[in-house]
């Protein structure tokens, strides 16, 4: 065999067992050049096998030659590869810029221990995307958990704690719920291969253990994907964590577990509860139009700049469900490609947001005087990644607008009210981001406000390089929008 | 649905009380350490309805032995799971104390209510 | 160069100019005056070099990426754009020589950020000129309000924020919540937002939304300030002079008018729109606007907020005289276009320098200035006069095109319209001219002479031009002529 069908494998074993080595990397600066590194690689393999299946085929791959009903097997298609893409990139670049926001968080010797538990918490990532039965995805899921939850509490904050230990409750509770349904799904089909319990589940005579399966799983995940009114857990611990974390976290965690959710409902439970189609839109559409209402809201009147950022993800998280909730092969698409602007435009205000704390201790909007001045490539960086966030033409963000859009329309009589719904919530997106920009720009400066104090020129390049990113995405965005689609027409296929 | 079916589904009904419980704990309690005693409770539950679901009536252990023909087996599977899942309750309760003890040391109480207010 | 690469350098050459000038502002500020000049010569030749092509009845086109199928970046140049494109790069070197004497008459800060943002404002409207479809447009009408957010808000303090927030707020959320839907409603309708000679809605949009489109599109572009979306052009005049003058006055003004003079050109067409009674409206929303603007103009103290209300009822005439629909009322919307540029540029351009040289802003104190500035009232006479519509200026003619187009289609509103209106133009600038060359200066007054040279020879060459435009103005009618005979093959 050749390295191309191990790649599945190797994209969960190369960070998972770099994170032990990483911990022996003692000496100053080396653990970080090694989870940089074993994070590279993975963006390679991710990229790799992105080409591989950007055709619209599917790898498997049988851990320990073991065929699928007995062993565990791993499968990479269109979507998967769009979520590793995400996962693995985000990974990357935040690592690539983290050094100096690290060290000045993460006293030297723990550094490795927390570079550790960072591989630990993508390959947990990476593992559930690849995952191609049910149990495996709850292990990675705990995983990767466990592994943020040391994540977030690893900084100099002490609200973190508390924070960390919330998240901690309730992504136990989510996970658990979960495990319930993965349990009553096998005992009604007798396998956990979600392949196979696709195929099964039409030969089920009695159908309510499947729906309260269903409800279990929906719940369990829509809590770790922080589904409003389920998202409590979120502002609090993107707020208090380690900057660099937030990014990562920011750009993919959540995500994940939405991925999950409308992989089981698309592929496993669409298809195979009959008469019940529209439960998921009936269940997911009012949640997701609430939280981009809400949340907007709410970040329109939030004062610290990390915890208008978070509202705004729950906001985001909403659109995406409100795409899939369509349950339309144009809404998953709008969906799929917004999973991927939303991590490049919101990986790139945190990142900016790493910055401008590199400088600034305190990040209340009313504290951020005078950052143009002292920080002009941050700010400008930061008001591109702001434009792509709004959905303003020319960005990423407009091409997941756009096609969210034409979803709407497309979705039937009510199409109409839900663009208005989108197109408010963007005009409260306008409202949120430029009370930061107005705050950056034209506040009167603190003391020391005159003078240039960029962010160290590592982390601010790869910050200027996302939003470069972020423009580039929205003028050439071929190679996303054609895994989302074929990424849509998959999950469509599978419903049916 | 007679009485007799409701009883036949008991190991549900304990699961089910189980869960409650502990989800019961999660909510209400103040104090962390019970909060994490609840979730524990909470996770058992699901231990517990993995383990009875794979009980079949008259199988034993799933242990093949020569000469012996015909026997009813268990399902193993659940049982294996739920070892890993266990394995992961484990560490999520050590993780958890190792929070409390943090918290303790920065904020010098364990009580949510205090902690709230301390910040 | 062909005539392809040439679209394209028109949008990239500001692009560069920008960054030249953010890089040759390290050095010196003298470098970052040259960095201007040479960019804004160079975009007039690149610009103008493409017009003998689109006289010969050319149409240079080209897609620059596919973002989804059927909708992509790509630029084509028609007449109307060429006409837009032309004047909005040539008036840029002349504001360009009166930015230089103004902001350094002025002392003002941040000279670098200012011209910088100047350059890329005007690389959004080459691409708003030369859009080939309606995303193209979007994408551009939406850059052109960024990068004119930071001049707006140039001064930087309390009062100019929460303008900049007015204007801002007015233009991202028209474009955004009429705009856009427009445009992707247009887009499921006609699967295309090309701009295509006679439309691309015909027999694909009935009756009472073909009016209600028609009113997305022409709410949703706030930049055309037609009543009730007008707030934000009063707010804009927080910004320093030069902005008002080419940016509030030109270029972004008429982006607006122009972008709803090509939708119902090129996506509606004239005679679809004309056979839909629903679309009528536009003209009386455009009728009301100029009559309650010039009324609102006539209870203004301050200089630039009055030519801001009078910018708000002369972009109505052009869209009044779009929507009029008839081949003289067409010419003469664009001949409208060219010749309020010039006059309003000459009148901002004016007040300007009268506030670098005397601090004056009110009109109340510009009694016996005329004696002070010569040049300068000379040069605000000949634009108020074009204002006016008097001979022998642009103003004239172009007034003279629209009643025309209102007598042909017997359309008395448009008639009563154009003719209250001059009696209200009159009403507001003649006390002004009274005033200053007549009046006596109040005792006491600080000593002042003209405004830096660089300012008033700019104004007095755009006072030249509106004078000018009166005979010369051939080129635009024939440019316009183009336009009508596509639509009628």
């Amino acid at each position: 065999m050749d390295l191309l069908a191990h790649l599945p494998a190797l994209q969960v074993v190369v960070p998972m067992l770099s994170a032990p080595l990483i911990v022996l990397l003692q000496p100053r600066g080396l653990a970080w050049a090694g989870a940089t590194a074993s994070a590279l690689v993975s963006f390679a393999i991710a990229v790799t096998l992105t080409l591989a299946v950007l055709d619209g085929q599917t790898l498997e791959y049988a851990m320990g030659g073991w065929p699928a009903p007995f062993g565990i097997t791993l499968s990479v298609d269109a979507l998967t590869a769009l979520m590793l893409l995400i996962v693995t990139g985000a990974s990357a670049i935040a690592l690539l810029a983290a050094k100096p926001s690290i060290d000045q968080q993460i006293e030297l010797e723990r550094q490795p221990l927390f570079y550790s538990a960072w591989m630990l918490a993508m390959s947990g990532l990476v593992g559930i995307v690849v995952a191609a039965d049910a149990f495996n995805i709850f292990v990675f899921m705990e995983i990767s958990s466990l592994a943020s939850y040391i994540l977030i509490a690893g900084g100099p904050d002490r609200r973190a704690l508390p924070a960390v230990f919330k998240y901690l409750m309730m992504g136990t509770i989510g996970a658990t719920f979960y495990l319930i349904g993965v349990g009553l799904i096998y005992m009604m089909t007798g396998t956990l291969n979600m392949a196979d319990m696709e195929a099964r589940l039409g030969d089920v005579t009695d159908i309510n253990p499947v729906l309260v399966a269903a409800g279990f799983i929906t719940i369990g995940l829509a809590l770790k994907a922080a589904v409003f009114p389920l998202h409590v857990w979120v502002p609090n611990a993107y707020t208090h964590a380690p900057h660099m974390v937030t990014v990562f976290l920011a750009a993919c965690a959540t995500k994940v577990a939405l991925y999950v959710l409308i992989r089981f409902d698309y592929m496993i439970f669409q298809a195979a509860l009959v008469d019940h189609q529209m439960q998921f839109a009936l269940f997911a559409m009012p949640l997701a139009i609430l939280g981009i209402l809400v949340a907007s809201a709410v970040a329109m009147f939030e004062g610290n700049l990390k915890r208008l950022l978070a509202s705004s993800s729950i906001a985001q998280i909403g659109y995406i469900l409100l795409g899939a909730s369509f349950v339309s092969i144009a809404g998953l698409s709008a969906s799929a490609s917004h999973l991927f602007n939303h991590a490049l435009a919101k990986g790139g205000l945190f990142l900016a947001v790493a910055c401008l704390a590199y400088q600034y201790r305190d990040l209340r909007l009313s504290q951020l005087g005078g950052a143009s001045k002292r920080m002009p490539w941050t700010c400008a960086a930061f008001v591109v990644c702001g434009l792509s966030l709004i959905g303003v033409p020319g960005t990423a963000g407009f091409i997941s607008k756009w096609l969210l859009i034409n979803a709407a329309l497309q979705s039937g009589p009510w199409g109409w009210a839900l663009v208005a719904i989108i197109l408010v919530s963007s005009l409260m997106a306008v409202v949120y981001i430029w009370r930061i920009v107005e705050a950056l720009y034209f506040q009167p400066p603190t003391e020391e406000g005159d003078v240039v104090a960029e962010a160290p020129l590592q982390l601010l390049i790869i910050t200027g390089l996302v939003a470069i990113l972020n423009i580039y995405f929205g003028l050439f965005p071929q190679v996303p929008l054609e895994l989302a689609n074929s990424a849509a027409s998959l999950l469509w296929e599978g419903a049916q | 649905m007679n009485l007799l079916e409701l009883l036949g589904y008991f190991n549900y009904w304990v699961f089910a009380i189980i869960l409650t419980v502990g989800l019961y704990a999660v909510i209400n309690k103040n104090n962390l350490i019970k909060k994490l005693i609840g979730l524990s409770i909470f996770q058992s539950a699901v231990f517990l309805m993995y383990i009875t679901m794979d009980k079949v009536e008259g199988g034993t252990a799933p242990i093949i032995q020569e000469g012996v023909e015909g026997q009813i087996f268990s399902n193993p599977l659940p049982q294996v799971l739920i070892l890993t899942a266990i394995v992961v309750g484990v560490s999520t309760l050590a993780l958890g104390l190792a929070l409390v003890v943090r918290i303790n040391e920065c904020y010098g109480t364990i009580e949510e209510n205090e902690i709230l207010d301390a910040d | 160069m062909t005539a392809e690469t040439a679209i394209l350098m028109a949008i990239i050459v500001p692009l560069f100019g920008a960054l030249a000038i953010v890089l040759a502002g390290r050095i010196s500020p003298n470098l970052r005056e040259a960095a201007t000049a040479v960019t804004s010569i160079s975009l007039i030749f690149v610009v103008w070099g493409l017009l003998p092509t689109i006289m010969d009845g050319g149409r240079p086109a080209i897609e620059v990426s596919e973002l989804m199928p059927g909708i992509s970046i790509a630029f084509k140049v028609e007449p109307l754009g060429m006409l837009f494109a032309a004047l909005a790069s040539g008036l840029w070197l002349i504001n360009s020589i009166y930015s230089v004497g103004y902001m350094r008459g002025n002392k003002e800060k941040n000279q670098t950020r200012f011209f910088a943002c100047f350059a890329l404002a005007l690389s959004a409207t080459m691409g708003v000129a030369f859009a080939g479809n309606l995303f193209t447009l979007f994408l551009f009408y939406e850059l052109l309000t960024l990068s004119t957010y930071p001049l707006v808000a140039h001064k930087g303090d309390a009062a100019t924020v929460r303008s900049a927030r007015i204007y801002l707020g007015v233009l991202l959320s028209t474009s955004i919540g009429l705009f856009l839907p427009a445009i992707i409603w247009t887009y499921s309708l006609a699967g295309t937002g090309d701009f295509v000679d006679g439309g691309i809605l015909a027999g694909k949009l009935n009756d009472p939304e073909i009016g209600l489109l028609l009113g997305l599109f022409v709410f949703g572009i706030g930049k055309a300030a037609v009543m009730p979306m007008h707030k934000w052009l009063p707010a804009a005049m927080v910004a320093p002079t030069p902005v008002s003058a080419l940016l509030h006055a030109v270029a972004v003004v008429k982006a607006g008018v122009f972008a709803i003079t090509k939708i119902i050109v090129y996506v509606f067409g004239i005679d679809f729109l004309f056979d839909a009674p629903s679309s009528q409206w536009l003209l009386y929303v455009a009728a009301f606007t100029i009559i309650a603007a010039s009324v609102v103009a006539l209870r203004q103290t301050n200089i630039k907020r009055l030519l801001a209300y009078s910018t708000i009822a002369q972009l109505s005439y052009v869209i009044m005289a779009a929507a009029i629909l008839k081949p003289l009322a067409e010419v003469g919307a664009s001949l409208h276009m060219v010749a309020h540029a010039f006059g309003k540029i000459t009148l901002f351009f004016a007040a300007g320098a009268i506030y670098v040289a005397s601090k004056k802003t009110e009109v109340q104190q510009l009694r016996g200035i005329g004696r002070r500035m010569p040049w300068t009232m000379a040069a605000f006479t000949i634009g108020a006069l074009s204002m006016i519509g008097v001979p022998p200026t642009g103003g004239f003619v172009s007034k003279w095109y629209i009643l025309a187009g209102a007598f042909e289609a017997n359309n008395l509103v448009a008639v009563f319209t154009i003719i209250a209106s001059t009696v209200l133009n009159a009403a507001y600038f003649l006390p002004i001219l009274y005033m200053a060359w007549f009046e006596r200066e109040p005792a006491g007054g600080k000593e002042h002479g003209e405004a830096p040279f660089l300012a008033v020879l700019a104004l007095c060459i755009t006072a030249m031009l509106t004078l000018a435009f009166f005979l010369f103005n051939g080129p635009v009618i024939e440019l316009e002529s183009q336009v009508l005979s596509g639509v009628s093959e």
